[in-house]
């Protein structure tokens, strides 16, 4: 029998004899001298041991966004030690490191930038104090670098180890005093990830990665029409198949979206995925076998008539009476497009008795071994004490790992049989059965003075309910927030503003996909800017700024890649440049496109220039790879089929029919972070928004075609 | 049985010689660096060597690999030190990391066979492989980078 999650942390920690836990309660920032820590209303960061080792803790998972660096880089600034002298460690979602082990909305930075700093200038100041006291002299003539503390007039030095059992004495400084940026070492320097090795030499574990001793593999076959479930099925042909050990029926939660399916168990992966085809089995299609997102775009585009419900409304918009000739409208439509992490969905589960293992990777430990109402013990039927979280490295996030369904699978077909199950889901399962980001269409319609102002803008949003599908007891006459995401927060000074959501229908499971709304609204609002500017026969740059006639950031931004991407000069004829730019929860980043019109009237994207706005400034080689990432996920998004459903099942299968960019696709790319202080803004996400919009209206600007459509092909 | 030459390692396998290569690898071995991406050719995350080529092992029958010298990302070098990954440590390429596997194997025959790879030749040769996360731009640079370090470390050994 496994241990309790506390013991196993603490056996996980390494702590023998004395050690110092460093982190932050309720009452601030606190220590805790001990080798145990027990649960409770502390969150420790930094474990230092009674020989020296020093271990920083990230609780925030490592997806390729580069935590497993900038984490332990805050703390370990302020706390004067380097990264080569310390060991990282992920949490596993163990009760002491608290609810918000968690990687989403590019959270990470921007919500505890300033919190983790304390940490380190705590403990370091403690640690100094400590010196103080044993060597006698002031504390202002003592320093510390490289994990020692040292006195200035005499050079005497000791390590934290060596003080430690003095420090562990003390009351941590509540308000330290945080270093001058001027002073970083680490913070906004180009730092090498101490992950990145391992991802070059095949030592990096990921989920799909673990080995368990005794493990069984598991594939289940899942309701293709999305919405059925199981009617009956017959295993005999499959049982027949040597090493197949049990088939089962499994269900798959997620949101409101509950299916039954069928699992094969197997001693190997291979066996199982055999044994599979040869099930034979009855589904439930639940009248969900006459669906095609054909219809159900008409269908949008008549909603498209209702009134909806408002987002926000500032002026009066509908009272402004203006003559047609001072307007335009448009309207816009996005597809569903599927998330493809490169690393499949897996999860190894193993249930003894009251008590379930879990190994996975995982955006959202603190949901897998929580208490909420929507963690997972609410749906596998395990107490949370008794759910032991492994959490790996995982081979891509961008949304899909904050959700569950995986693991409540697993678990589930675990419960069958008493070794451990590594569940994999095939690249088709992935592609097939969602979750997905949800299509949203959009009306557009602008209004100008007679002298030329921009004075009336209205967006509206028909779309399926992201809030409804993960949310059973959400209000669907209310605004879903998720749905209308950013297009009322523009920094754009317009007197007549008006957003709204109609909501329609939707049976199939949605999520959360890399800058989430944002990622599809820009496009339709941004696209629609430049038709104004157009409309107002105005540079599209300096119509967006003529609407900013107040500092903002959204300003600042646009004025710097103005001058980044050398926009006022000129272009050879065949060649076009675009703008967008895109604010919201996330974070900012303007990007300018340029493409060419080559001779085959193909449409080559050549470059893309891209200033993010950060306020502070971690490691900002990572901050260039994120927004390069993330401009290469919307060029996918924007060019390469999405996912189309016929008869009630998905059309798309595998990297043939659902393809993304590869390199030889890949447009020059030049990133320029803002970092001059001010609001700490999110890394992961905002590179993506303003890329489809600015890419079209270069399209636009080259050709004369403009796109409303998302995907369009790189074609005249 | 089926006899099995992985990394300079002799394994015996006892499996269906139609269970494809990766899984033998992945499962049986238990060598988990190559990876599985797609299952059909399409994103090259379970790229191998098979005698100095690079090959797909997730649609490669086990029973083709027999008696063949099979090198993975574990066998590329003794110390994570060919110049590719030397490279792709010194230009931080990987983010999630998941894909790079099979990317370094394809990098290091195109490095092997054209020592001076033009940007085009590197589309060629890694078009094969998919990287979601989009360290493409990072990818043609570092091997640009291991070019160059392989032409030093030559210029070094002769």
């Amino acid at each position: 029998m496994h241990q309790l999650s506390r013991r196993s942390f603490i056996r996980n920690a390494g702590g023998t004899g004395i050690a110092l836990w460093l982190g932050i309660s309720s009452r601030g920032i606190t220590a805790i001298a001990s080798n145990l820590v027990e649960s409770g209303n502390f969150t420790p960061y930094i474990l230092v041991e009674a020989g020296g080792a020093i271990t920083i803790f990230n609780t925030k998972p490592e997806m390729g966004q580069g935590t497993f660096q900038s984490i332990p880089a805050i703390i370990a600034e302020e706390f004067e030690v380097s990264l080569d002298q310390v060991i990282i460690k992920n949490t596993n979602g163990e009760k002491p490191f608290g609810n918000r082990q968690r990687a989403g909305g590019s959270s990470s930075i921007r919500t505890n930038y300033t919190d983790l700093r304390k940490v380190g200038a705590s403990a370091k100041e403690v640690f100094i104090k400590a010196a103080s006291a044993r060597w006698q002299v002031e504390a202002s003539d003592c320093y510390a670098e490289n994990g020692k503390v040292i006195h200035r007039p005499t050079n005497r030095a000791l390590t934290y180890g060596e003080l430690l059992a003095d420090a562990s004495k003390l009351e941590l400084p509540k308000e330290p005093k945080l270093k001058d940026p001027k002073d970083f070492k680490i913070l906004g320097k180009m730092a090498r990830r101490p992950d990145v090795p391992l991802k070059t030499n095949g030592s990096a574990q990921f989920g799909i990665d673990v080995q368990v001793p005794g493990m069984l593999y598991a594939t289940v076959a899942r309701s293709p029409v999305i919405g059925g479930t199981l009617k009956s099925f017959d295993a005999t042909e499959a049982k027949k198949i040597p090493g197949v050990e049990k088939v089962v029926p499994v269900e798959r939660i997620m949101g409101r979206y509950h299916s039954v399916g069928v699992a094969v168990i197997a001693n190997s992966y291979w066996t199982a995925l055999k044994a599979r085809k040869m099930l034979k089995i009855e589904w439930d299609n639940k009248g969900y076998e006459t669906f095609n997102t054909e219809a159900y775009e008409k269908h949008l585009r008549e909603l498209a008539n209702e009134e909806g419900v408002i987002d926000k409304n500032i002026g009066s918009v509908d009272n402004l009476n203006l003559p047609s000739a001072n307007t335009i409208e448009a309207f816009y439509e996005t597809p569903m497009v599927a998330h493809h992490t490169l690393e499949p969905m897996n999860c190894v589960a193993q249930v003894r008795g009251d008590q379930v293992e879990i190994w996975t990777s995982t955006q959202v430990p603190s949901s897998i071994t929580g208490n909420g109402e929507n963690d997972l013990h609410k749906f596998i039927g395990f107490m949370p004490d008794n759910i032991k979280l492994h959490s790996r490295f995982i081979g891509g996030g961008l949304g899909r790992r904050l959700n569950l369904d995986y693991v409540i699978e697993a678990v589930g077909i675990s419960k069958n049989v008493s070794q451990p199950v590594k569940v994999v889901w095939s690249r088709e399962d992935t592609t097939e059965l969602g979750p997905y980001r949800p299509m949203t269409f959009s009306k557009l319609k602008g209004g100008f003075s007679d002298d030329g102002k921009l004075i009336s803008f209205q967006h509206k949003v028909i779309s399926p309910s992201f809030q409804e599908g993960m949310n059973p007891a959400f209000d669907i006459k209310k605004v879903d927030g998720t749905m209308v995401e950013g297009i009322g927060e523009q920094a754009y000074e317009i007197p007549n503003l008006k957003t709204s959501y109609v909501r329609a229908d939707f049976h199939i499971p949605v999520a959360a996909w890399r800058s989430v709304t944002s990622s599809t609204l820009a496009f339709c609002h941004e696209c629609f800017i430049d038709e104004l500017a157009h409309k107002a026969n105005k540079d599209p740059l300096n119509f967006r700024l003529e609407l900013l006639s107040k500092p903002s950031d959204t300003k600042r931004v646009l004025l710097k890649i103005r001058e980044f991407s050398h926009w006022d000069e000129p272009l050879a004829h065949n060649r076009g440049r675009g703008v967008a730019q895109w604010e919201f929860f996330a974070g900012l980043c303007a990007q300018v496109v340029e493409v060419t019109v080559q001779p085959d009237q193909s449409i080559k994207v050549n470059k893309v220039y891209a200033v993010i706005d950060l306020g502070e400034v971690v490691n900002p080689d990572n901050v260039k790879n994120q927004v390069e990432g993330a401009i290469v996920m919307a060029l996918s998004a924007a060019v390469k089929p999405g996912i189309t459903m016929k008869d009630g099942k998905c059309m798309q299968h595998n990297f043939y029919d659902s393809p993304l960019i590869r390199i030889h696709e890949v447009p020059e790319m030049e990133v320029l972070i803002l970092a001059d202080g001010g609001k700490v803004k999110g890394v992961g996400e905002p590179g993506l928004p303003a890329f489809a919009p600015a890419l079209a209206n270069a399209i636009f600007a080259a050709t004369g075609n403009r796109f409303r459509k998302m995907p369009f092909e790189l074609k005249v | 049985m089926i006899t099995l030459n992985v990394n300079q390692k002799v394994y015996q396998v006892d499996a269906d010689p139609n269970m494809p290569l990766l899984w033998v690898i992945r499962d049986i071995i238990g060598l988990t660096g190559t990876k599985y991406g797609c299952g059909v050719a399409q994103c090259g995350a379970c790229v191998v060597h098979m005698n100095g080529e690079a090959v797909r092992s997730c649609i490669t029958k086990v029973s083709r690999a027999e008696g063949q010298k099979i090198v993975t990302i574990e066998g590329l070098s003794a110390n994570n030190d060919h110049p590719a990954q030397l490279a792709w440590q010194e230009i931080d390429v990987p983010q999630c990391g998941y894909c790079h596997s099979g990317q370094l194997m394809s990098a290091a025959v195109l490095l092997r066979e054209n020592p001076n790879p033009t940007d085009e030749d590197i589309d060629m040769a890694m078009s094969g492989n998919i990287c979601r996360c989009g360290t493409y731009q990072r990818i043609r640079k570092a091997i640009h980078l291991a070019a160059e370090m392989q032409k030093n470390k030559t210029a070094v050994n002769s």
